[in-house]
């Protein structure tokens, strides 16, 4: 089975982003904080925050500043600055990302979520799972596994929709072009 | 001939001046800085991309500012910083400035950062470890003679940008002594890059360089007309120690006609900001109350120094 078929059946990711929502509701508490990784993480998270009904305000990390490709790529251009409204030490923060491919972004993001203090719990929730870790890292909340892992050379990519819609999420297969 | 900043894929490779800075470099600098400042924010003030590699603060020139600074932002990337105190150095004893390089080279130096009185001479540093096929080690320039102190520039950009926003709608008067001034010279170079409305420069003819106009400016020998309006007020200090001559008859009387005290300041804009390098002659070029007053940006200048400084080492050290 090619790949074009394989995600032919793949469900959107507003119905994956639901059952998310469904799996996680029973775990989260007035304690649960969310930290959403840029990009498609912080849209996610966006809207996990708002149907789950958190207190705690939302955080976002960049991960570019604890990239293990910082010695062969460089400074990864376009960083922002990560934001985390809320004490870190002690606290129950659930990791949000899109797609769930290496485990290297999450590694990064843990790594700078200690740079604001000592957690008490880090899980992980993504609408994806693609395949291919090459860590020892994986998601408590997961809305979708492939059936097989996707090649290297493509990737999946959530996208934002445009007025009137603007928070309404989409996946899309394209070519990896740092493949 | 290629600009000796820029290796052949136009990544930069040394930071020597603003001059011929591309502008897509130092906006991806001040953009790279931003991060870098909430950093300053968190319980652990420390990043990993500078892991492992050396850096040599070489100051053949006193700096207390600047040095530190760099040498917070080289920690805070977690490299591990030299300082040379030239005084006592073997430069002493005798040794030339490429011997000195040389020999830390051998101890697997990967940036020098590199104060000298002598205008030119992280230019000779870069050229002569391009010449020994040692690319690798880069060179930030913390200040050469009169000719240029770039991450002092490009902090000030940052500063501006920060409570400006855009740069070009913007009147920006830099006040005193031009003609000693390589913080002059990298700010009037990354004003014109950055494409600001208007760059004066206001000072008595003797602390003017003879040829100022030619960099796109517009002099102004009366404080109080040059101020009119402005947004930046980026004050210099009087440098004595460069003093040659007599340039001035004295700091009280430079004071009394160049000195920014709240009064001449009121004929900026309303929300004009003022600015100065450091460190500061209260009473020369600046009153105590316009540089402790609501205008003043001078500290919060400091601090972004270190993202600056951050930023601009990162993105020197990063990639194969």
């Amino acid at each position: 089975m090619s790949n074009t078929q394989r995600l032919a059946n793949l469900p959107e990711a507003e119905a994956l982003l639901a059952s998310l929502v469904k799996t996680m509701l029973p775990h989260v508490g007035p304690d649960t904080a969310l930290v959403g990784i840029h990009t498609g993480g912080v849209w996610l998270a966006e809207r996990l925050h708002a149907a789950l009904g958190l207190k705690l305000p939302l955080g976002s990390i960049d991960v570019s500043f604890h990239r293990d490709d910082y010695s062969s790529k460089g400074l990864h251009p376009g960083a922002r600055a990560s934001s985390i409204p809320f004490p870190v030490d002690a606290a129950q923060i659930v990791l949000v990302d899109d797609v769930l491919f290496t485990g290297r972004t999450i590694r990064a993001a843990m790594n700078e979520l200690y740079d604001y203090g000592r957690p008490g719990r880090i899980d992980l929730a993504v609408l994806i799972d693609r395949g291919g870790r090459e860590l020892p890292i994986g998601a408590r909340f997961c809305a979708y596994t492939l059936p097989e892992p996707l090649p290297k050379s493509q990737e999946l990519v959530l996208t934002r929709g445009s007025e009137p819609t603007p928070s309404i999420l989409s996946l899309t297969l394209k070519d990896r072009h740092d493949a | 001939m290629r600009n000796p900043q820029l290796n052949s894929q136009g990544k930069l490779q040394h930071l020597l001046t603003t001059e011929g800075l591309p502008r897509d470099i130092i906006l991806a600098i001040l953009d790279a800085a931003a991060p870098f400042a909430e950093v300053a924010e968190r319980e652990v003030k420390k990043l990993p991309l500078l892991r492992g590699k050396s850096i040599f603060n070489l100051f053949f020139e006193n700096s207390t500012r600047t040095r530190t600074t760099f040498e917070i932002a080289a920690k805070r990337l977690s490299a591990d910083v030299i300082n040379l105190n030239i005084n006592t150095s073997s430069a002493a004893k005798g040794e030339t400035l490429l011997d000195t390089i040389d020999n830390l080279s051998a101890m697997q130096a990967d940036m020098f950062v590199v104060r000298h009185a002598s205008s030119g001479a992280p230019y000779l540093i870069a050229g002569h470890l391009a010449a020994t096929g040692r690319e690798h080690i880069h060179v930030v320039n913390a200040g050469d003679g009169r000719h240029a102190h770039p991450t002092q520039g490009l902090l000030d950009m940052y500063t501006i940008r920060h409570y400006k926003r855009d740069f070009t709608a913007l009147t920006v008067a830099i006040v005193g002594d031009v003609l000693h001034s390589r913080v002059a010279r990298s700010q009037i170079h990354a004003l014109a890059t950055l494409g600001v409305a208007e760059i004066r420069v206001i000072a008595p003819r003797t602390l003017l360089p003879t040829d100022v106009e030619r960099l796109g400016v517009h002099v102004f020998h009366n404080i109080d007309e040059g101020l009119q309006g402005v947004d930046v007020v980026m004050m210099l200090r009087l440098q004595n120690e460069r003093m040659q001559g007599a340039l001035l008859p004295s700091p009280q009387e430079y004071f009394k006609s160049y000195g920014l005290t709240p009064e001449r300041l009121a004929r900026a804009k309303p929300d004009a900001i003022v600015m100065h390098p450091g460190p500061m002659n209260r009473g020369v070029e600046i009153d105590s109350a316009v540089a402790d007053g609501s205008h003043a940006v001078i500290l919060p200048q400091v601090t972004f120094g270190i993202a600056v400084r951050m930023a601009v080492m990162s993105m020197l050290a990063g990639g194969s």
